[in-house]
Order: C-alpha cells, then structure tokens, then sequence
C-alpha cells in the first residue's frame, strides 16, 4: 500500500527520471542472461519495484503517489519506454543518475529517490540494474506531475539540500574488516538504502551523517524507526546472527518480527536475498550496536502511573496473555515475546501503541508464508486502556520503559494507515 | 560447515540458559486457519458471524471467490477502509486465498432479523425491488443473481442476509458513488447506478427485515442463470 511510497521519503521525494533525456547512445544489446538475474536481483535490494509501482499498475511504470510534508510526488515511470520511460538512456547515464542523483538531461532528482545511499553502488552493479531494467515490458504511461507546494516546487531548491546532505562516492570497504562485514555495509548502505529511515530526519528533510542509523519518526507516517545502533531499540547487538538474517527475510524472528513500515521493506526486497547477503547485513548491523542505554524518563505523573499499571495488567491478561503469554514470553516466532523486546521499551512509544490500536500482520514471505497476525484494538479498547496496557507490557518482566499516557494514545488513533 | 553450525548451536544455548525468556520453550499456537485469522476476530467475529458494531459485516459462509476478491481489493487499495487495507497490505494472494475458503466454511447461524422501523409502504417497495425489480428503470432484481433465497452463487456472489441494514445501506452508497468498485465488467456499479437513495433505504430496510433461510449456505456455481454478464462470476 501507499505507506510504501511513504517510507522513502524522509528527505523529500520521488525521483523524477522521467523528463529524461536525448540519449547520447544506444542502449546496451542483449545482456547475458547472468547479467539480467544479477541486475533483478540488485534490484530487488533496492527495492526499486516498490516505489515505482502504482497500486495495481503495472511494474516499475511509476505514479505511485508519495504524500511527504512538502507535497505529493508521483513517481517516475523506469520502465525502457522510449519517450516516458527510461528506454534512451545510456548505462553511462543510468550510473550517473545513481551516482550523482542527476538525470541526464541535468536535472536535479528530488531526494525521496534514494540517491545519497545509491551513490555508493558500484559501477558494474548500476549496469546489471540497468541492464534489467531495460529488459521489462515497457509501458507507455506519462508521468504525473508532482504536486509541491510553493516553496518546494522550485527545483533550484534541492542545490541547497545537496549542499547540506548529499555526499556522492561509491563504497570503500573497511580493509580492517571481513568480506562479510563488508558485504552487509555495501548492501545496507547502498542499495538497502536503510538510513532514508533509520536516521533521524531534520526539517529540511535531510539525514545527518553525524546521527546516521540513529533512529527517528518518519515524516507522514507517524510510525518510528528504531535506532539500529543503539541496543535498547533495533540495535542488535545482543542478537544472534540467525536471529537478526531471520527477522530481515522471513519479517518473524524468536526476538521480533518486522512490522509498519519496515514490513513492506521485507515483503518487496529482503525476502528475495539469499540468506549469505540478509546474513552479511546482520554481521554489519549486530557491529552497529554499541551505544550505551540511555536513561529512562517518564512525564507522567508517579500516581497516574501505578493507576495505569494495575488497569494494565487487567487488560493484558485478559486480551494479550493468550497470545504472548502471562509472562511476556510470546510464541516465537509467531507471537514475538515482549519481555526484554528492545521495541517496546524504546523512548518513543509510538510503535508499541500503534501496535495495540492497529493490530497487523508480518509479511507473508518465502520463507514464513502464512504468518499469524495480530488482532486491531482501537475499537474495542479506550484511550485509558491502551495507555494502560502499554504502560504495563513497557515495565513488567524486566522492561524499562517509561509509561505512556492517555493523551499520546488517543494522538495515534488517527495515524495514517495507508 | 558441521563445526559452524555447532558453535551456533552452542551460542545459542548458552544465550537461552542466559536469558530464559528469549528460548524458552514456549508452546507453539495451533497450526490452523481458526488461530491465523484471530486478526479478524474484533471486528468479525470469533466465526466469521459479525459483531453488534453496525457497519462490520458477517464473513462466515459468504462464496470463497467473493471473500478472496475482496481481500485482494482490499490489499490493492481498490476498495478503501484503511485497518483493512493496513492489515492486508503484505500478504501473498495463496494465503488470502486460503483465508477466503476458511471463512466461507463457516456456518454459525444467523442472526435473529431487525425489527422493521421503516414504513409498510417502505418495507412493501423494498420487497418488490429485491424480488422483481423495477424493469421500467433498468433495475432487476436482487434475487436474480443472488439467489431467490439471496443465499448468493459460489464462487463470487455474495448472500445478503444476516447483515446490519447500515452495512447494507452504505455498501449500496459506496456502489452509487463510485467508491466501491469490482473486477470488469462491474454490474453491481451498473445496478446500483439506477438506484435513488429511497430504493436503497426500501432495499435495506426490507432485506434486514428477513429471517434466516433453513438453508445459509450459498448454491453451487451454475445452479441459475444470471441475467448478465458480470466480472466477479466467471461464466
């Protein structure tokens, strides 16, 4: 759904190849078959298809509409259609425009396609991509134009963006490092393009480098991106290895299974890597978990806190216990624990109270094809028996969160859902 | 390789000796549809039979065909209610499948009819909509396809008893207006189209007014025939 168009926007926006451009040169002819199943692939862990695929439509033709806070994008069209597509590219151009984030014609891309982790893509992998790009169905669909409010439909402003947050260079592997490690940082900060959501987003819609995998909110979504170096959200530094390449392929794992967001993320582009590249990016992401905890503050108010504690507990023996068991020790991997569940306990409570009011659903995957799911509890359960029920999952058994109130629960009620 | 795995095993042994509540050997739920479907529960129904909420509608013993194209419409975002669209947005079409064949296995029975509020006159119009239709405004009527029992037809018409005349109502708008739309061609949009908003408050309130039939099940494929062509009942 279109909360996958969203995910990519934590900069600004969808990329507009469209517009495109004279080539210079005929495009490459007949790649190997090898070549093609390589680019598919590398596309797969770029998750091109995902936001270049309009609901229903046909594959990479674009329009898919990417609501972010400076307007709506419609996505660029790359299929090898000669006039609205990407079919006179060159594989030159195809690199530059992966490399420096510039079509051929010059223009500037707008942020939300990825091109600050894409610059970092080597070159032979941007020709296998092109190369397979070039060779699906072309379709002969216009793009739409984007919708930007003033000041923001005013291109020249993305040189200032680029100037604040853009750096271009391919990957330089870490020689002190294994293949392996190296593997994992190519594919998570490259292709997987993972810091457009896991480091925090500033107003200007740029990532910091300074704060890179630091977690953050993403913009629209109103669903957090845990911080995939600090251990007491996604980090996953006490994870094992398994654990970690699990949770990425199959969405479930004996810790945690992927959800929101980061659910799509699994179900369009990680179920298809091999279990060596998720593995790979689980040795580079458990490296990235070393923060110390931060200490844990609650604003609510001590009274109102023991009152939500015991109502809490009420309400999640009667309607969570079943499942996760009275002790918070879940069913893994189809019912994640929640006792020492780093997700829970994190500063923002947005996921886990988004959670409880909207139930869902991990990806079917190839790996977890019928995954068990998670009833919605926003009709049935009010402001004060989520925040209760929050309050006790984030302090029992050993977690240390701190408790959430009423007032935050009823905010998220109306968080966007598509 | 062997030594590979075994050290594995042994880290992870030692990690769950550390920390019990990551490998404790928990029970693992049930391995069926009934488990796998407690999602829909809160809403639907434990067995599929709907809630007292008035716009949720009962799932149980609808045609599998007919559930599997909503879900998948409502998994594209073609028919649009957001916790349903959220809910399914990643799961593959297989597995929706078997969902919509579990939920049409079900049977619970119907609920006791709606006490008519509506007008005799209203409740009279209604009847004759639903069982002969207006052919003088191009409306047939209901129970030509979905069934003179309005059981509904496997594999994609849908039966219309059991159901809160407020559903019942809104689906009939969401018809009218476009917002929901099915497979082409879309007859429901056509029908729905000749439709005022008086046939649509005579409709629901006489088809609320119903009791259950002995038999709830929907007939077989090909049991009649439909008087038109239709996208969501393959020929």
């Amino acid at each position: 759904m279109a909360s996958l168009a969203r995910r990519a926007l934590p900069a600004l926006l969808a990329a507009l190849l469209g517009t495109a451009a004279e080539a210079q040169t005929a495009p490459a002819v007949h790649p190997d078959s090898d070549v093609l199943a390589k680019g598919e692939y590398l596309a797969r862990a770029g998750d091109c298809i995902a936001c270049h695929t309009a609901p229903e439509g046909k594959p990479f033709a674009g329009g898919r509409s990417m609501a972010t806070p400076f307007g709506t994008l419609f996505t660029s069209n790359i299929t090898p259609d000669p006039e609205v597509g990407i079919g006179k590219w060159t594989a030159d151009q195809f690199y530059q425009m992966m490399h420096t984030g510039r079509s051929p014609d010059g223009g500037l891309l707008y942020p939300a396609m990825p091109f600050g982790s894409y610059t970092k893509v080597t070159r032979a992998d941007s020709d296998a991509i092109y190369a397979f790009l070039m060779s699906v169905a072309p379709v002969n669909q216009a793009n739409r134009p984007h919708d930007l409010r003033f000041p923001y439909n005013n291109r020249q402003l993305i040189l200032g963006w680029r100037t604040l947050f853009f750096r271009e260079g391919a990957f330089k592997p870490d020689p002190t490092q294994s293949a392996e490690w190296n593997r994992g940082a190519y594919l998570v900060e490259g292709l997987g393009h993972c810091g457009m959501c896991h480091t925090p987003i500033n107003a200007l819609g740029g990532n910091s480098e300074s704060q890179a995998f630091q977690g953050g909110l993403i913009p629209m979504q109103n669903w957090y991106a845990p911080s995939l170096t600090s251990n007491r959200e996604a980090g996953v530094g006490d994870w094992s290895i398994e654990e970690i390449s699990d949770l990425l392929r199959t969405g479930v794992s004996r810790r945690g299974a992927v959800y929101g967001p980061m659910a799509e993320v699994t179900y369009n582009s990680l179920q298809y890597l091999t279990p060596e590249d998720t593995r790979a990016m689980a040795v580079y992401l458990k490296s990235l978990g070393q923060e110390a905890p931060s200490p844990v503050t609650s604003t609510v108010p001590t009274t109102e806190s023991s009152l939500l504690l015991s109502l809490g507990k009420t309400v999640y023996d009667a309607h969570c216990a079943s499942c996760h068991g009275a002790q918070g020790q879940g069913k893994p991997p189809a019912y994640p624990p929640l006792a020492d569940n780093q997700s829970i306990q994190m500063s923002s409570a947005v996921n886990a109270i988004r959670m409880v009011l909207n139930g869902g659903y991990p990806p079917g995957t190839q790996g977890n094809p019928r995954p068990f799911g998670m009833p919605p509890f926003a009709q049935s359960l009010s402001d004060n028996e989520v925040a209760a029920v929050v309050t006790y999952i984030r302090t029992t058994w050993g977690n240390r969160g701190a408790a959430v109130s009423a007032q935050e629960a009823n905010q998220l009620r109306s968080a966007p859902l598509d | 390789m062997h030594l590979v795995r075994g050290v594995v095993v042994a880290t992870a042994l030692v990690v769950s000796v550390l920390e019990p509540a990551h490998g404790q050997s928990s029970a693992a739920p049930p391995d069926t549809m009934a488990e796998r479907v407690l999602a829909c529960a809160p809403c639907h129904g434990a067995q599929g039979e709907g809630t007292r909420d008035p716009y949720f509608p009962r799932l149980a013993g609808k045609p599998a065909g007919y559930l599997f194209n909503q879900l998948v419409a409502f998994r594209n975002g073609r028919r649009h209610y957001p916790p349903m669209n959220y809910l399914l947005a990643y799961l593959p079409e297989a597995y929706l499948k078997e969902m919509a064949e579990y939920l049409a296995s079900l049977n619970p029975p119907l609920p006791p009819p709606a006490v008519p509020t509506a007008a005799e006159e209203v409740l009279v119009m209604g009847r004759r909509l639903v069982t002969q239709g207006d052919a003088s405004r191009n409306i047939p009527a209901c129970s030509s396809c979905h069934g003179p029992n309005l059981t509904g037809m496997e594999p994609g018409i849908p039966g219309l008893l059991g159901l809160k005349p407020s559903y019942i109502s809104a689906q009939l708008g969401a018809w009218r207006y476009g917002t929901r739309t099915a497979l082409s061609p879309d007859c429901m949009q056509v029908v729905a189209g000749h439709l005022t908003e008086a046939d649509v408050a005579a409709v629901t309130a006489w088809l609320a007014s119903r009791p259950a039939p002995e038999e709830r099940r929907s007939v077989p494929k090909g049991t009649y025939a439909l008087p038109f062509v239709c996208g969501s009942q393959p020929q």
